[in-house]
């Protein structure tokens, strides 16, 4: 049962031959069984999730029948749960407990779904591999030895392992598409300001945003309309309708300009993912698409620009972590100066505290017009590529990631960690929506194909990405930790 | 040698909105601490500022009345430091582009010249919490119920040549924010705040010199000692060949001297940048149009129309401008009776010794507009004397009764009885024949001595021009 869809189980619970306690149960029993290994999970709350679920059957014996009634999922350990731990992943927030709901959080809620818990991820989303994490590595369903990617890698391996029907996660510069590559699930990025960051906790706030990791491109679809709208508590969140995001799946792929960026082919690329993404735009060729090569000129640049922007806008996020309301402090302090200077010291892991340090230098008085200032001109830049390649094709196909999941600790140097995301980040700088969905396996290890699409265009992300999961079988590929569960 | 003085000022304003710049919250003055915080204003993960817009009209407001450039683009930024008192630590200000830019005041000197003051800007900011060093054994307390309070920062251009320019500035920002009714203003409890920027140089030199910036300013009478204070202290440290340290001073009341701020206490780099959370505020003329139509008549505009409509002085018209709620009772007055001279007099004159007195507003004393006028009223029907009147103003200070039962329980209506004063005046003069020859001698002015006889046997009822006429008819 754990196995399938949430559409497949929406059904399940509807026609009654199981039930959400039962179906909550199967997972809790799931996860105590092999995340003890797997470490996809912060935070299991069994009785939270167990309430809610005779909650959901109660509703449902009333006549409730709404598609996420009764649909166990977690959230990445990021997004505030009242009455549960939210930890960031850090010693700074690691007994943290919030007083109230993130709106994803709410509106999930509010449509039926049942909380098992809080995934790992990197602390405060700064990480590619959800190695820097203070409650330690997540593993990789598909390699017990290899990392989930990051930072939403508790949500993607606990989605291809079994361990929730289907989790949330945030991205701010690949943070959900690149886990999804690494653990073969489908990872939706939506619009800067799709979805609110209402108690999403900040990593950089001009990049953020939350959005759905699912077994298939239609159950992406069906979270998306759960979380997807305006929120007046967000001054960032657009007042632009929403639309019913499983109503165009069905759409046909004819008339479809699909555009495969020169830059994002080079030879330095492994010839191995190179071969994959282009059987997936061939693929997308006989369901009726066109293929059109184009240019991302500037595609180069976002690596850098990203690296001076998220840092800048996170040293000062990161700044209320200070031990004076709530948090992590230091055990006796001398003085005001001491009991900054120990808990930051203590309470942050290397990764935070080096982007703190890279973002404070950017925004120096000195320094603010050579990277800050320059850097926003080249997000500028980036934004206009996309809007000129737009121009000519109705979304652009990319490998989501240059690798597969590599091996933990295999990337000590932290720049070759950053390159992890050179093809996701640009998507985050220009603000639009991107997917990430399973489309070949290398050495028994899965990769993604990233499809790109202009400001709101999730709806069509989700229709090609859906027609490719009709006509290809990637996505219901299973690791072998997952084999011989019922 | 002679020496110039160059101040520029920085006053902050809390905007009296019913909540907070970016939360719901509550900023009531004088709540228990800590119950006017919610979770934003906490700085909890995850919270998200929300502007408030009426903030906004309020700044736009004020930027209307020194006539200032309104910006159709504002950005708030972030001002980076540690504090305990700034939960989110940092600032929430607007750096580059203010909503209000360069305008001006005119105050007048006492020479009665005018001088035109520039304002360099006006732009919203957070306030920051609360430290409390006292009670704590060794521990500060944190309130943090005025953190994120909406505040307006008016920075003046380096324009004001002396204390006492700096307090006229003051004041009349004071007339200008109480007219628009955008903050209480109460420098003793902190809605109204002052830093000064303060440097001297020799009369005719052109260059600026080193200048200190004064804070914790919080009395008009504390802006002219803090100044002079350190005007005296910068002369001196010059006069004696020593420079003058660029730093940042607390002015401390009570021993009335200037000392500089710990460093610690000074951030060197704010790091400013714009605020990711926060869209740009864009208006266009339709917005500041309405916003222009909604202004009351401001002091400036209230004096001009008191002297061409009421017939007043300048002199008058100016001291009763100062203050909106002086001038409308003042106005209630002048109309009620049809004499603005008496209104202007009364009020310029007997209401402000009585405020004074009292150290309360207008609105708080026992005296109400309407109990003024018919007052005046009295005078002017002959009921009683104008002398008799500052009488039963006395009495009405502790006598919430009406003006007529004060004066029929204290029996001081003017006695206009023609038998009774024919009575009066035979009397004295009966008592006073030597003056009475001087005055049929040709003396004129002895009459002034017997009019004040018979006042004073009448204890000041006696219709006065009524004695007057019968003197002179009896001694013609």
């Amino acid at each position: 049962m754990i196995e399938k869809t949430v559409s497949e189980l929406a059904r399940a619970l509807s026609t009654g031959s199981v039930s959400s306690v039962e179906l909550t149960q199967a997972f809790i029993d799931r996860i105590t069984s092999i995340d003890t290994q797997q470490n996809s999970y912060i935070t299991v709350d069994e009785e939270t999730a167990l309430r809610q679920a005779r909650q959901a059957d109660d509703a449902r014996s009333r006549g409730t029948d709404t598609l996420l009634l009764g649909i166990p999922i977690a959230h990445k350990d990021l997004f505030c749960t009242q009455g549960t731990k939210t930890t960031c992943g850090s010693k700074m927030l690691k007994d943290f407990v919030s007083p109230y709901d993130a709106t994803v959080v709410a509106r999930l809620k509010d449509s039926g779904a049942v909380t098992l818990g809080k995934t790992n991820c990197d602390e405060f989303a700064m990480g590619s591999s959800t190695e820097n994490s203070f409650f330690g590595p997540t593993r990789n369903p598909w390699g017990q030895n290899r990392v989930p990617g990051g930072s939403s890698g508790g949500s993607a391996s606990a989605v291809a392992a079994g361990l929730c029907a289907m989790a949330t996660g945030t991205d701010t510069g690949g943070s959900i598409r690149q886990p999804a590559s690494f653990c073969g699930v489908t990872g939706l990025k939506p619009t800067y300001g799709r979805v609110s960051r209402w108690g999403m906790i900040a990593y950089a706030s001009s990049l953020d945003v939350g959005g759905p990791l699912a077994k298939t491109a239609h159950d992406a679809a069906i979270m998306l309309n759960a979380i997807a709208g305006h929120d007046p508590k967000d001054s960032t969140s657009v007042s632009i309708s929403t639309e019913d995001y499983t109503q165009s799946l069905d759409a046909p792929l004819t008339n479809l300009r699909i555009g495969l960026p020169r830059q994002y082919f080079s030879k330095d690329l492994d010839p191995r993912v190179a071969t994959i993404i282009q059987e997936t735009a061939r693929d997308l060729e006989k369901l009726g698409a066109t293929l059109v090569d184009i240019d991302l000129q500037k595609s180069t640049l976002s690596l850098p620009a990203y690296y001076v922007i998220a840092p800048a806008e996170a040293s000062t996020n990161l700044s209320r972590y200070d031990g004076v309301r709530y948090g992590y402090r230091c055990d006796d302090p001398l003085d005001l100066e001491d009991m900054y200077t120990r808990s930051r010291t203590e309470g942050f892991g290397n990764e935070v505290k080096r982007r703190i340090m890279i973002g404070t230098y950017a925004l120096c008085a000195g320094y603010y017009d050579a990277y800050y200032k320059k850097a926003q001109k080249i997000r500028r830049l980036v934004k206009q590529d996309f809007d000129n390649a737009f121009q000519n094709v109705d979304v652009i196909l990319s490998p989501t990631s240059p690798f597969t999941a590599f091996e933990l600790g295999a990337k000590k140097d932290p720049v070759s960690m950053y390159l992890e995301d050179v093809y996701t980040l640009g998507v985050n700088l220009a603000g639009i929506p991107g997917i990430s969905v399973p489309a070949g396996f290398i050495d028994g290890l899965p990769i993604g194909a990233q499809l790109i699409a202009p400001d709101f265009k999730e709806g069509l992300l989700l229709n090609i990405a859906h027609q490719y999961q009709q006509n290809s079988d990637w996505h219901k590929q299973k690791p072998s930790i997952s084999k011989g569960v019922k | 040698m002679a020496w110039e003085t160059v101040i520029g000022l920085e006053v902050h304003v809390q905007l009296s909105t019913k909540s907070k710049l970016f939360s719901g919250s509550d900023i009531k003055f004088g709540a228990e601490p800590n119950t006017q915080a919610n979770i934003f204003d906490l700085a909890l993960p995850g919270t998200l500022p929300v502007f408030n817009e009426s903030v906004l009209k309020m700044a736009v407001k004020f930027g209307l009345a020194i006539n200032a450039k309104i910006n159709k683009k504002s950005v708030f930024d972030r001002k980076n430091y540690f504090y305990p008192d700034l939960p989110k630590g940092y600032q929430v200000s607007q750096l580059d582009h203010p909503t209000v830019g360069p305008g001006s005041l005119k105050i007048k000197l006492d020479n009665g010249a005018e001088k035109k003051i520039n304002i360099n800007r006006a732009h919203i900011e957070e306030d920051a919490g609360k430290s409390l060093h006292e009670d704590y054994q060794g521990m500060s307390g944190i309130d943090l119920n005025r953190a994120g309070t909406p505040l307006l920062e008016i920075v003046s251009e380096p324009d004001l040549r002396s204390a006492e320019e700096a307090v006229l500035f003051l004041k009349k920002l004071h007339s200008v924010i109480r007219y628009l009714d955008i903050s209480d203003a109460i420098m003793a409890e902190g809605s109204m705040r002052c830093d000064a920027n303060i440097s001297v140089r020799k009369v005719g030199e052109i260059e600026l010199g080193t200048r200190t910036e004064i804070k914790n300013i919080n009395s008009f009478r504390f802006v002219e000692r803090a100044i002079n204070h350190e005007v005296r202290r910068q002369i001196e440290l010059i006069e004696d060949g020593a420079d003058i340290a660029q730093e940042t001073r607390l002015y401390d009341s009570e021993l009335d001297e200037t000392r500089p701020m710990r460093s610690k206490e000074i951030a060197n780099d704010y790091r400013y940048f714009p605020e990711p959370d926060l869209l740009p505020i864009i208006i266009d003329d339709t917005y500041i149009d309405a916003v222009r139509d909604e202004l009351p008549e401001l002091p400036e505009e209230k004096k001009q129309r008191f002297i061409s409509q009421l017939k007043l002085n300048e002199y008058d018209a100016g001291v009763l401008v100062t203050n909106r709620e002086i001038a409308d009772f003042f106005e209630e007055i002048a109309i009620a009776t049809q004499d603005s001279k008496a209104a202007a007099n009364w009020v310029s004159q007997d209401m402000m010794a009585l405020l004074n007195k009292n150290n309360c507003t207008i609105l708080e004393t026992p005296i109400s507009a309407e109990r003024l006028s018919s007052l005046i009223m009295r005078i002017k029907d002959g009921t009683i004397s104008g002398k008799i009147a500052k009488r039963v103003f006395e009495f009405m200070v502790s006598d919430s009764s009406s003006v007529d039962s004060i004066i029929k329980e204290k029996g001081l209506e003017q006695v206009s009885d023609t038998n009774v004063i024919d009575q009066l005046v035979d009397d004295v003069i009966a008592k006073n024949q030597s003056q009475v020859e001087q005055y049929r001698a040709g003396k004129e002015q002895v009459i002034g001595f017997l009019v004040g006889q018979c006042m004073q046997q009448s204890k000041g009822k006696a219709n006065p021009s009524q004695v007057n006429a019968l003197l002179r008819e009896k001694m013609r």
